[in-house]
């Protein structure tokens, strides 16, 4: 273990550590935009920058490691200028709509600017100014207001292995495309929408979302995924009865907050105007709304009519454990083992 | 699954057969290219130029219908190259001898002839896999839609043990399981031969215990499976089908076969979410609720038990499933009184051992379970076998290569092979009615090799008619390097173009699996 | 035997004058006289002086011409070669004395120089490995190969030597680290990117001593334990690729590149990267990301290269002249080393002098030597007698030295104190025409396009400290831009990522730091002290010179200009668009500006 000083207060953290898991543990604060424990350190937003005595510079404290007896001061004013003229240096480059911004409420680049007080930019000149790219039916590129953290780009390389989007250009012309600036549809993008999750500003944006809920208005509810067997975590997110977006889950174990575009963008099925709402029954050969009393009636008669070995089930593999084994009991107990679900398609 | 998804980034070799990963496991497919990234050797076999092929160090792109020679092959070079884990297969298995007989005739050279696969590929196949430290088999339908899909994973296991891959970490023999609830289903008995946990149903012990829970006797015989219900209704035997949240109607193979089978069945329930060509032909639909409009839990293909919570309501009147039941079992006399899910999955735990020690509190607590877990201070089991089998010692059984049930000739020339894309799931119920997806991916495109395309005079979007000696299909075509000449493929996930109209229901004798990888197909142009 | 030897100097820059013609008609001219056995012609690396090629030495009796032309050669050939008369026109002429000088030892651009590591440059064919074995060469790395690792690290270490790529950072402890990280495969790289525009150096000790480089990397393999060196060399420099080539090839065919070099039981090889240009593909990682074939962009340091470089390798990177300084260091010992230096910086450094100086080119003088001497000695005085204002150190990256400093000595840490540092030995000198808001704008627009673009203090704040300087230059500042920029400048140095960014900000904050005055003159005044900035200047006509001739009013594109025929002009500066034609029109000197 390895000792050192944050604020005054001593910490003790494994020796790979870096200043910001050291700050971490003790509750300190940093904010940061480009890193994330799960991708490659790249020390780009320079956010999270605090003084170490000795250094002649600030240092990135997300990936600059802990030396035993390290002086590392978080919250000096010299710290806070250099977060406040990075803000600034953002801001000048970044369009003002949060009113309309969907990302108002869940904006780290909004929440930064409130915490040091940075309500508009000092410096005025060249701004980026770029088409929205909104062809594809999943989710809005608006690269204006991209701080190029790069969690996008190293998300799509590192997590899911398309790598689909790159850093084109340099310097202030830089920005995250997809090569050669075609649309995401043309290139090897699977639409996942991990980078959709990964953006800390509203850069990226998904359609189905717009206009249905500022993020402090929704309930977020933790389940499964409904589509392929591997289970991924999916946070659904609720306003007035309605999931209104979906992102993968951090903290499932299985996924680790990774998703495909079926289970992040292909459950407003729930929604469709052609889901079952009453029971219906077969009438002169149509199937005609019916109430539930005289639905269920129907079928225990006819269930209650045969004979066990006369009867046939099959199951789902889509339902829950829990109906799966109800389902089993009930044919069961009726005295029947015809009983058989989709397993092998 | 034997292993777990967390273990595969770590492991020194994937072997990937028959599993178009990428797309049907998304997310696995991260893992296995992660792990690819962070140094292991990926192995991809598969009868088609897969996504996940192009990040392999080595592709074998095998002639469809021709797993077992193949896996046979890779055996038999193990053993001929010595790198079989001598250790592992004195102390933890038996019947080395007579499967290495088996397997002796497997020359690369002979196995070569049988799947197309050049046979020094075969050799460097066998040694990446078998001098990894940790190296993990996974496949998916590709393995078990065929007539001998039983025989091609016995040779899966029979690979795995001589390499002695089994029982430790980032390795095993690992199915992909396609549904999110397919491993539950099987863990709760929605199976005709055994109940919860696998118990065989006409076991003793299994009847005494269900007995005295239920209060009602079980029937003893094993009961029909799915393939089997269908002749079933069409024999006369069968006269009431239940079906809740299932669509044969379109996933079935022969479909013309269940569509006359579920014309004839006299009385037939559909609970489902979506009113699906089956339910459409059912004498009392029954409105069910989603997966986001009710409590429980779903078990996924690493046999991990996770929580799955309600966020809204069921639209109109529909209920959740389970309630459903309940209601039906009242009307029957059946007396059941669940106050919810949770009472439900206590019973489960109660009468199974391998989820005995799975609580919902610990799940929440917890997030997710992997079983066995027997008792409530176990920690759930990452991967499986690992210091005993659970028959005690490691069985390999002897393989031999069978012919697909149907192979080309030349009435029906091509060969049709099945499965998934991407964007859709299944018969598309789901995922065709999403607001994206749905107009994203909005038609079945069958695809076929540049060389069929010109000899049969096919451009790129062209509509064909696909015929199989049991139905046809219209449906548009992509030209693509993805499928090799002789080699048609379509998903099932499009009514308009129901691929299991041609699929042949010949199945495999053991696990009753139909052959939906190979058919025998013609291929012609179509007048829209 | 030859009697003469002629050296004719074959670096980039008397090519470009064209030396090489010049060769061409001396060998025809020897032929003529029969002379062609006794006269050897050497093409030599650079002289550093460069702005008199091509240079043209007579050996043995050492007369120095220079501005050597082809229509000279006949003259040469028939007057010095046959007759022995030395062609006083062509000697080089002291511009304060206005004599001419015979040998170049007796020019001021050269005495007051102190030449080792450019010791055989212009002396010895660079494309002849015997030539400078003859010259001590590879006898320092025939000891090493016998020493132990730790013994060629301490003896590097104690010899003071530190890198010469820019931050000094000292040698020995580089490949102590280098040396220490465990690793079965390491590698050494030479840094010959050789970004910052004003610089050359790096280029003349490749071109002209390649296998002093190659010697040092060996050494530097033999200590940190590496059989396999890259040589990271940009693609604009065709020529020194193609001597290191060929040197490279030499060195393997005499055993001192491969396996088992001399029976050491040492392996070691060459490759040779070219790389794309880019200024921030100098700074390591980015160097090291784009030998690996990713795009050149800086990486977070820790891990440093010394842990985890090339491929994830330990690997040491040093600069082209740090590694030509090592085989002197071998061949004679730490303490002959550090006899020459400062405290803090031994031996010599070679700088690039460029500007408002007499003579420009390359100079190498020892560490400590003060800016006053290289200014005024070597460099001798400022052209056309104007005032000296400032000299800019290290390139864009660099800072600027104020008259007052003069005396200063020139060490790493004495120009670090003063805000300017060494860097890569760039050397700009201004006079009392340059207006330094207008020189940190320049320097600032070379480091702002070279922005890479991934951290956002340099990525942005580059841009916006461009934007503030080119509306101060343009008369547009606004009263609190200074302020501003400074504090801007202060952040992004103490937050960009790599040196890029980190030292970008030097230029702005040295003329803020000693020319302040300039800055408040644009913005209070919108006055140019310097008259450069061309939005601030202020024509008028003056009465006395002006003749009526009305060239200026037709040559004024904004109709400013008024006056009767014959009689004095004016300009209204309300319509006046300060385009100048007016000025460059004026046949009598009217036109003035304020
Ligand atoms: C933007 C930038 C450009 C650089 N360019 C060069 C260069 O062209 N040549 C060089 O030797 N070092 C350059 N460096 C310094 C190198 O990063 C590194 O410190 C040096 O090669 C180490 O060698 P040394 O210790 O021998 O000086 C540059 C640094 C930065 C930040
Ligand atoms: S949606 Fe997924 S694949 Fe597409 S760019 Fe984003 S991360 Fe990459
Ligand atoms: S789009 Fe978002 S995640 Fe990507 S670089 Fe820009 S700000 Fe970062
Ligand atoms: S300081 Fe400039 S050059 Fe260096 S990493 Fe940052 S943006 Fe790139």
């Amino acid at each position: 273990m390895v000792s050192l000083t944050i604020n005054g207060q001593k910490v003790e953290v494994e020796p790979e550590a870096t200043i910001l898991q050291a700050a971490e543990k003790l509750g300190v604060f940093i904010p940061t935009f480009c890193y994330s424990p799960q991708l490659t350190l790249v020390g780009a937003c320079r956010m999270c920058v605090v003084e170490v005595e000795g250094m002649r510079a600030l240092v990135a404290s997300c990936c600059t490691p802990v030396r035993d007896g390290m002086v590392v001061h978080t919250d000096t004013e010299r710290v806070h200028t250099a977060r406040k003229i990075n803000l600034n240096l953002l801001l000048a480059n970044h369009p003002l709509d949060c009113l309309t911004c969907e990302k108002n409420g869940n904006c780290r680049l909004q929440d930064y600017c409130y915490l040091y007080g940075v309500s508009e930019s000092d410096f005025k000149g060249d701004r980026k100014d770029y088409a929205l790219e909104d062809t594809n039916p999943f989710f809005i590129r608006d690269m204006n207001k991209c701080i190029l953290c790069g969690l996008c780009v190293r998300t799509c390389h590192e997590i899911n292995g398309a790598g689909a989007i790159e850093i084109m250009n340099r310097g202030f012309d830089s920005k995250v495309s997809a090569a050669f600036y075609d649309p995401l549809e043309n290139s090897p993008c699977v639409f996942c929408g991990m980078c959709v999750d990964a953006c800390p500003v509203g850069a990226l944006t998904p359609k189905q979302s717009i206009g249905k809920g500022r993020s402090y208005e929704l309930e977020t509810v933790k389940t499964v995924c409904p589509y392929c067997g591997t289970g991924c975590g999916l946070e659904l997110y609720v306003k007035n009865n309605e999931v209104v977006r979906v992102k993968g889950d951090p903290s499932n174990p299985v996924s680790r907050g990774q998703v495909c575009v079926k289970g992040h963008f292909g459950t407003d099925f729930l929604k469709s105007p052609e889901r079952l709402t009453t029971p219906l029954i077969r009438k002169n050969g149509e199937l005609v709304e019916s109430s539930w009393d005289e639905a269920l009636d129907l079928v225990a008669e006819k269930l209650k009519g045969v004979k066990g070995t006369e009867l046939a089930g099959f199951s789902s593999a889509r339902a829950t454990n829990e109906e799966n084994y109800l389902f089993q009991k009930l044919l069961r107990s009726l005295g029947t083992n015809n009983i058989d679900h989709c397993a092998r398609l | 699954m034997t292993n777990s998804i967390g273990e595969i980034e770590d492991a020194g070799a994937l072997l990937v057969i028959g599993s178009n990963t990428t797309e049907t496991h998304p997310v696995i497919g991260y893992r296995m290219k992660m792990a690819k990234r962070k140094g292991a050797a990926l192995i991809v076999v598969d009868p088609r130029r897969v996504d996940l092929a192009e990040h392999a160090d080595l592709f074998l792109q095998l002639r469809p219908g021709t797993n077992e020679a193949l896996l046979n092959g890779l055996i038999h070079v193990i053993i001929e190259e010595g790198l079989a884990d001598e250790e592992f297969v004195r102390e933890r298995t038996e019947g080395f001898a007579e499967m290495a007989a088996a397997v002796k005739k497997y020359t690369p050279g002979y196995v070569e002839e049988i799947t197309g696969v050049a046979a020094d590929d075969i050799r460097r196949a066998a040694r990446l896999y078998a001098k990894a430290e940790s190296a993990a088999i996974f496949y998916t339908m590709g393995i078990t839609q065929h007539s001998s899909g039983t025989n091609n994973v016995l040779a899966v296991a029979n690979l795995a043990m001589v390499s002695g891959n089994v029982g430790k970490r980032s390795a095993g023999v690992n199915p992909l399981r396609g549904q999110n609830n397919v491993q539950g289903a099987c863990d709760m008995g929605a199976l005709p031969n055994v109940v919860t946990g696998y118990q065989r149903v006409d076991h003793r012990d299994t009847q005494s215990k269900f007995k005295k829970d239920w209060g009602v006797k079980l029937p003893v015989a094993p009961g029909l499976t799915a393939t089997e219900i269908i002749d079933g209704i069409l024999d006369g035997g069968i006269k009431v089908l239940y079906v809740m949240g299932e669509n044969p109607a379109l996933s079935d193979a022969n479909l013309n076969h269940v569509l006359e089978a579920l014309a004839k069945v006299e009385f037939l329930v559909v609970q489902d979410i979506f009113l699906t060509e089956t339910a459409a032909q059912a004498d009392v639909v029954l409105p069910a609720a989603a997966f986001a409009e009710k409590h429980g839990t779903f078990t996924n293909t690493e046999r991990r038990v996770q929580l799955v919570r309600q966020a809204v309501n069921p639209p109109g009147e529909a209920r959740a499933d389970w309630v459903i039941l309940q209601e039906l079992a009242s009307r029957l006399g059946l007396g059941w009184s669940y106050g919810g899910p949770e009472e439900v999955f206590q019973e489960i735990a109660r009468l199974t051992p391998s989820y005995a020690g799975i609580s919902y509190k610990r799940l929440e607590e917890e997030g997710g379970l992997q079983w066995p877990c027997p008792d409530a201070e176990h920690p759930g089991t990452p991967y499986l076998h690992a210091n005993q089998f659970a028959g005690g010692k490691g069985h390999f059984t002897p393989v031999e290569y069978q012919p697909p049930a149907e192979e080309p000739d030349a009435e029906y020339p091509l060969l049709l092979t099945t499965g998934r894309n991407l964007f859709h799931y299944h018969t598309g119920t789901m995922t065709r009615r999403s607001s994206a997806i749905g107009p994203f991916k909005p038609e079945e495109m069958a695809q076929i090799s540049k060389e069929d395309a010109e000899k049969l005079g096919i451009e790129e979007g062209d509509l064909v008619k696909i015929s199989s000696r049991r139905g046809e299909v219209k449906v548009k075509v992509q030209v693509t390097e993805i499928v090799p000449p002789g080699v048609v493929f379509m998903t099932f996930h499009f009514h308009e173009a129901a691929v299991n109209l041609l699929t042949n229901s010949k199945v495999d004798p053991v696990a009753k699996i139909p052959e939906y990888k190979v058919c025998a197909v013609k291929l012609e142009k179509a007048v829209p | 035997m030859y009697e003469k030897q002629i050296l004719i100097c074959a670096g980039t820059g008397c090519i470009s004058s064209g030396s090489m013609h010049v060769q061409e008609s001396l060998s025809e001219e020897l032929k003529k006289h029969g002379l062609q056995d006794k006269v050897r012609i050497i093409l030599s690396g650079c002289h550093g002086f460069c702005e008199k090629g091509p240079i043209f030495i007579v050996y043995p009796e050492d007369i120095f011409y220079c501005e050597v032309k082809v229509e000279d050669v006949p003259e040469l050939v028939e007057e010095h070669l046959v007759k022995g008369n030395v062609v006083e026109r062509l000697l080089y002429k002291d511009p304060v004395s206005e004599k001419r000088v015979f040998s170049h030892k007796d020019i001021p651009f050269y005495s007051k120089q102190k030449r080792q590591i450019l010791r055989n440059c212009g002396v010895i064919d660079p494309e002849n490995i015997d030539e400078y074995i003859i010259r001590g060469g590879y006898s320092g790395m025939k000891k090493a190969l016998y020493m132990d690792p730790l013994e060629i690290i301490n003896t590097v270490k104690s010899s003071g030597l530190r890198g010469r790529g820019g931050a000094g950072f000292p040698t020995g402890m580089k490949w102590e680290f280098g040396y220490r990280s465990p690793g079965d495969k390491k590698y050494v790289v030479c840094n010959a990117d050789e970004g910052d525009p004003g610089a050359f150096m790096d280029r003349s000790v490749l071109e002209g001593d390649p296998h002093a480089v190659l010697e040092g990397l060996i050494i530097a393999g033999r200590a940190i334990g590496s059989d396999e060196a890259y040589i990271y060399v940009r693609a604009e420099y065709p020529l020194a690729i193609r001597r290191l080539r060929k040197a490279i090839a030499q060195a393997e065919e005499y055993g001192f590149l491969g396996n088992n070099i001399l029976d050491s039981g040492t392996n070691f090889k060459i490759n040779i990267k070219e790389g794309a240009g880019a200024f921030v593909c100098g700074e390591e990682t980015a160097l090291l990301a784009s030998i690996e074939g990713e795009r050149g962009i800086p990486r977070p340091r820790p891990p440093f290269p010394a842990v985890k470089g090339l491929w994830g390798k330990p690997t040491c990177i040093n600069n082209v002249e740090t590694l030509a300084n090592v085989p002197l260091i071998l061949r004679n010992g730490a303490e002959w080393y550090s006899a020459v230096g400062t405290e803090g910086s031994k031996g010599t450094k070679i700088f690039a002098v460029t500007g408002k100086v007499n003579n420009t080119g390359l100079c190498e003088v020892p560490m400590g030597i003060s800016l006053r001497e290289i200014v005024f000695d070597i460099g001798g005085g400022i052209r056309g007698g104007k005032k000296y204002k400032a000299v800019q150190i290290g390139g864009p990256s660099g800072g600027c030295i104020p008259e007052e400093l003069l005396d200063l000595p020139v060490d790493f840490d004495s120009l670090t104190a003063k805000g300017a540092m060494m860097g890569s030995g760039g050397m700009v000198v201004m006079d009392e025409d340059t207006c330094m808001v207008d020189l940190a704008r320049y320097f600032l627009s070379f480091t702002q396009s070279e922005s890479c673009g991934k951290c956002t203090p340099c990525r942005e704040g580059t841009k916006r400290m461009l934007e503030i300087l080119e509306r101060i230059t343009q008369g547009k500042g606004e009263p609190d831009d200074i302020e501003r920029l400074e504090k801007l400048a202060l952040s992004v140095k103490d937050s960009a990522l790599c040196g890029l960014g980190q030292t970008a900000p030097n230029p702005v904050l040295t003329t803020l730091r000693y020319f302040r005055d300039e800055y408040e003159a644009h913005i209070f005044d919108r006055r140019c002290p310097a008259g450069v900035c061309k939005d601030l200047l202020s024509y008028y006509i003056d009465p006395e010179l002006c003749i009526g001739c009305r060239a200026c009013t037709k040559a004024c594109p904004a109709e400013a200009i008024s006056g009767e025929k014959k009689e004095p002009h004016v300009i209204d500066e309300t319509k006046c668009i300060r385009c100048g034609a007016c000025f460059e029109r004026c046949k009598k000197g009217a036109v003035k500006t304020r």
